[in-house]
């Protein structure tokens, strides 16, 4: 994997992160700096822990706190959550938002960016989330632009996309994904029970994470 | 944190005692159903519907806790109402907030309903 100095990642969900822990933690061992931000807190999911020790009131503090421990258990050094509300990020001013995003990247240069695919993110805070962070990269000047590697997660993301470009070895950190995981208490049997969901339908174990290199013109 | 207590199995009478208490105040309603956002993804005979409505400002003047388990609530409003069905846990609370969901079999949320003097 091709070593790069600070990444940003920019997710809507406490513990999208988690699903691509593999490569992140990959990264941090090679001594990238990476800085994480989340969109919103997750405080419209349904699952509440079973048994539920969580409910609508007290679920947004509670996965900011597993959001925290995930990315220690990553290694996420730095980690921003900009406090939008669950599900409601396509309803927001989308020039506003990838603005916001654009003068993230102007401030932090990364060489690399991790989101969502726009259209490739079955939840509609994923292409949203995705979309703005195109539109920001597009309006920076070329020579100044990172590299954005795209989680697509669509059953027909292959025939669309093709394969993906990047797909990344994360044997040696399978522990660690799962770890960082678990961290998401509230979610973990879900976010497990669909890891090997995922997986049987791809390689049939967790061993790789794929990514699609946003094409730019 | 408020919520002295996990998620517990509706308990009527309390939750009857505090739909009067809030009975004639302006009080500020959480209402929600979801099929979650993957449903489709999930199983393509499924559809992925949701609604809710959070800090919507109301006033009651009669409000009941219905059935044997799992539970409806219906409030009368001025000019209509609101409803919920499907309620099996709530959550006690110590001041003037009342939480209450259903839950499915894995304890996923399917639908909430929820009334606080202040906003959520």
């Amino acid at each position: 994997m091709e070593r790069h100095r600070h990444i940003v990642v920019v997710l809507p969900h406490p513990d999208d992160e988690s699903m691509i822990a593999g490569t992140l933690a990959t990264h941090i061992q090679q001594g990238s700096l990476m800085t994480y931000v989340c969109l919103t807190l997750g405080e419209m999911g349904r699952n509440m822990g079973n048994p539920a020790f969580a409910n609508r009131v007290t679920l947004p503090q509670i996965r900011k706190r597993e959001l925290e421990e995930a990315c220690r258990r990553i290694g996420i050094q730095i980690v921003r959550m900009w406090g939008y509300h669950d599900k409601m990020v396509e309803f927001e001013e989308q020039g506003e938002l990838s603005v916001k995003i654009e003068q993230l990247l102007m401030e932090l240069q990364p060489s690399l960016v991790y989101t969502f695919y726009p259209g490739h993110g079955v939840h509609p805070d994923h292409d949203a989330t995705g979309a703005a962070v195109i539109e920001a990269v597009k309006r920076m000047p070329i020579q100044k632009r990172p590299t954005v590697h795209c989680i697509a997660i669509t059953p027909n993301r292959k025939k669309v996309l093709g394969e993906p470009e990047i797909v990344n070895d994360i044997n040696d950190f399978v522990e660690q994904k799962i770890h960082a995981i678990q961290a998401h208490q509230s979610q973990a049997q879900m976010l497990l029970d669909s890891l090997k969901k995922e997986d049987a339908a791809s390689h049939g174990q967790h061993s790789t994470e794929v990514f699609w290199i946003y094409p730019f013109d | 944190m408020r919520g002295t207590k996990n998620m517990q199995p509706i308990q009527q009478e309390r939750v009857q005692q505090l739909l009067q208490s809030f009975q004639n105040k302006k009080v500020y309603l959480h209402l929600e159903m979801t099929t979650g956002a993957y449903a489709s993804h999930r199983d393509k005979s499924k559809l992925t519907a949701s609604v809710f409505t959070k800090n919507t400002v109301i006033q009651y003047s009669h409000g009941t806790i219905a059935g044997n388990g799992p539970y409806r609530i219906g409030l009368k409003t001025e000019d209509g109402w609101v409803y919920a069905e499907g309620l099996t846990h709530w959550d006690e609370q110590e001041d003037n907030q009342l939480i209450i969901a259903g839950h499915d079999q894995q304890g996923k949320l399917m639908v909430c309903l929820m009334l606080s003097e202040t906003p959520f």
